[in-house]
């Protein structure tokens, strides 16, 4: 399977995953997904400011559970986002992450999806903990992740209760 | 194969190895049966149906065949069906149950765990009008007779419960089964493509009506399968055409992979206790092992009510995919019931129906043991498993 289902970009992230871990004292942190479809992503950012006074994202990490696909995509965003400005980061689409893993396979475009949504997540936890204006798409992309989001949990409440706890525990 | 274990590991390469783990999903064809194979294209590539002498000579192979996979579950030869698969042959079993007897009724009872091909065959027949009652399993994927029992209905015509789960491994009670629908009046079938060569079948101690087979499960040739159909037993054909195999399966009989399939079958009969007795003992080593080394593994399946060669855990907080490419990397090849592993990006049906939660289901790994596993093997798993594990939730958000 992988070796002919995946390429060889995917393939390397997964191997040995970039920026994986916690990162203390993040600026930002943004976890989307949930464990009944089979990947939850976590991304943590660190927001410093440039010789233009913008926001720069200086440092980067991830923590996921999931598929190759899902690893390889949490892996491959870090090094996309990292050392971009804030705004320019928040352009990296799901295409943009796909192709930077030479492609991934069509059942599988959701996981570039959802780094995407975790970055999102995460700029929008720094914004609005730090009472910044939000851009009315980031806004928008967050109403409906959080939209998505009631309704796995409505479907599955023991489940994200469970899984709550777990990662309130860490 | 063989090679594998006489490989002395390179202190280099000793972390790449090429250990076959999936046995479940085929075999290697044994080279004793490719030995046997060699004279077929030259001598009974004939067309069984011929008069003349290389007909005959293709028949006689046909036959020989027939009585060798008879003998091997205590049947009769007339009652083996050749067909091209085990898919074909649950096809055959279901499809032409209920065609041939709507008059006595429409409703066919299977279980929650079967095979795709047979819950795929009841699903289709339920589109045509029949009724489908579906029995529940408990936790270790076990069926209840007694419910097989209490769903039996006066219209009820078929009773199909598979031998062997193919992703647990867990064996069903299926003498008990076939007692009651033999005392009911019930056509019982039972799919036994995973424990065909692996445990005991005697179809008449079992009171089974009609029997999946399928060689490449069982170190044969991949083309060949069978169906027994005790005689008397009311059914159509799916496929139209000649008169082969006694009308129920038209078509040119792929007589190399047939007699291949018998060969296979032979050894399987003369090795089966001792192989099983040294799987049973590999399977043992593993699942004590990874019990004892890996925390938040938990068996799936039953204990001891399971195939000699199956193996089926659930990790806590690991999916499934992930685990199975990691492994590979390493040069283990095994399979998941992970949904991301699937096309339908579902999780496996099997474990669902045994009561896992679909967050659970993610995290299975199935390794099926075979002819060619070594201790060596088992021990390499045992050391490469853990550290894959422990990689994987180092970049999981539920760490602990």
């Amino acid at each position: 399977m992988p070796n002919n289902f995946y390429t060889k970009k995917v393939m390397n992230h997964f191997k040995k995953p970039h920026n994986y871990g916690r990162l203390e004292k993040a600026d930002g942190v943004g976890t989307v997904g949930n464990a009944v479809c089979g990947d939850v992503m976590r991304l943590y950012i660190k927001i410093g400011l440039d010789k233009k006074k913008q926001e720069v994202i200086k440092d980067i990490k991830f923590e996921t559970f999931g598929c190759v696909a899902a690893i390889a995509s949490s892996s491959a965003i870090t090094d996309l986002a990292k050392g971009k400005t804030l705004k320019s980061a928040l352009k990296i689409s799901k295409a943009g992450i796909a192709d930077s893993l030479g492609g991934l396979p069509p059942v599988k475009m959701h996981c570039s999806l959802l780094a995407s949504d975790a970055l999102a997540e995460a700029a929008y936890d720094y914004l609005f903990s730090n009472k910044k204006e939000i851009p009315s798409d980031l806004e928008a992309k967050h109403k409906q992740i959080s939209k998505d989001r009631k309704r796995t949990e409505k479907k599955y409440k023991d489940w994200m209760e469970e899984q709550k706890k777990i990662m309130d525990k860490n | 194969m063989a090679k594998i274990s006489e490989k002395k590991p390179n202190k280099n390469q000793a972390r790449r190895q090429n250990i076959y783990m999936d046995y479940g999903a085929a075999t290697h064809v044994d080279p004793r049966v490719l030995k046997s194979l060699s004279r077929f294209p030259s001598e009974f590539f004939g067309n069984t149906m011929s008069l003349h002498s290389f007909g005959r000579k293709a028949k006689a192979k046909l036959e020989e065949s027939r009585e060798i996979l008879a003998d091997l579950i205590n049947a009769e030869p007339r009652e083996i069906i050749f067909t091209g698969s085990a898919t074909e042959s649950n096809n055959l079993a279901l499809k032409g149950i209920a065609s041939a007897n709507r008059q006595k009724g429409g409703h066919i009872i299977i279980s929650p765990i079967e095979h795709s091909c047979v819950k795929e065959s009841a699903g289709w027949l339920e589109g045509q009008g029949f009724e489908i009652s579906r029995l529940k399993v408990d936790e270790y994927g076990l069926v209840d007779p007694r419910e097989v029992k209490k769903l039996i209905r006066k219209d009820t015509i078929l009773v199909s419960v598979m031998h062997a789960n193919n992703e647990i491994g867990t064996i069903e009670p299926i003498e008990e089964i076939g007692k009651i629908c033999r005392n009911k009046g019930v056509y019982f079938h039972t799919d036994a493509a995973q424990s065909l060569g692996k445990i005991p079948i005697d179809v008449k101690k079992m009171n089974i009506d009609l029997l999946t087979g399928s060689s490449q499960k069982m170190y044969g040739p991949k083309g060949a399968a069978c169906l027994f159909v005790r005689k008397g037993i009311k059914i159509n054909p799916i496929l139209h055409g000649g008169g082969q195999e006694f009308g129920l399966r038209p078509a040119t009989v792929n007589v190399p992979a047939v007699y291949g399939f018998a060969k296979a079958g032979l050894f399987c009969g003369k090795e089966m206790r001792k192989e099983s007795e040294k799987l049973r003992k590999l399977r043992d080593k593993l699942i004590k092992g990874i019990k004892a080394k890996i925390s938040g593994a938990f068996l799936n399946g039953h204990p001891q009510k399971r195939l000699p060669n199956n193996i089926n855990f659930r990790f806590e907080f690991i999916e499934g995919e992930a685990l199975i490419a990691k492994l590979d990397i390493k040069g283990i090849a095994a399979s998941t019931g992970s949904a991301c592993s699937s096309e339908k990006l579902q999780p496996s049906h099997v474990l669902l129906a045994i009561g896992l939660a679909p967050q659970k289901a993610h995290g299975s790994l199935r390794l099926t043991l075979g002819r060619w596993t070594t201790d060596k093997e088992v021990n390499y798993v045992l050391e490469v498993l853990p550290e894959i594990i422990k990689e994987l939730r180092e970049i999981s958000p539920f760490k602990k």
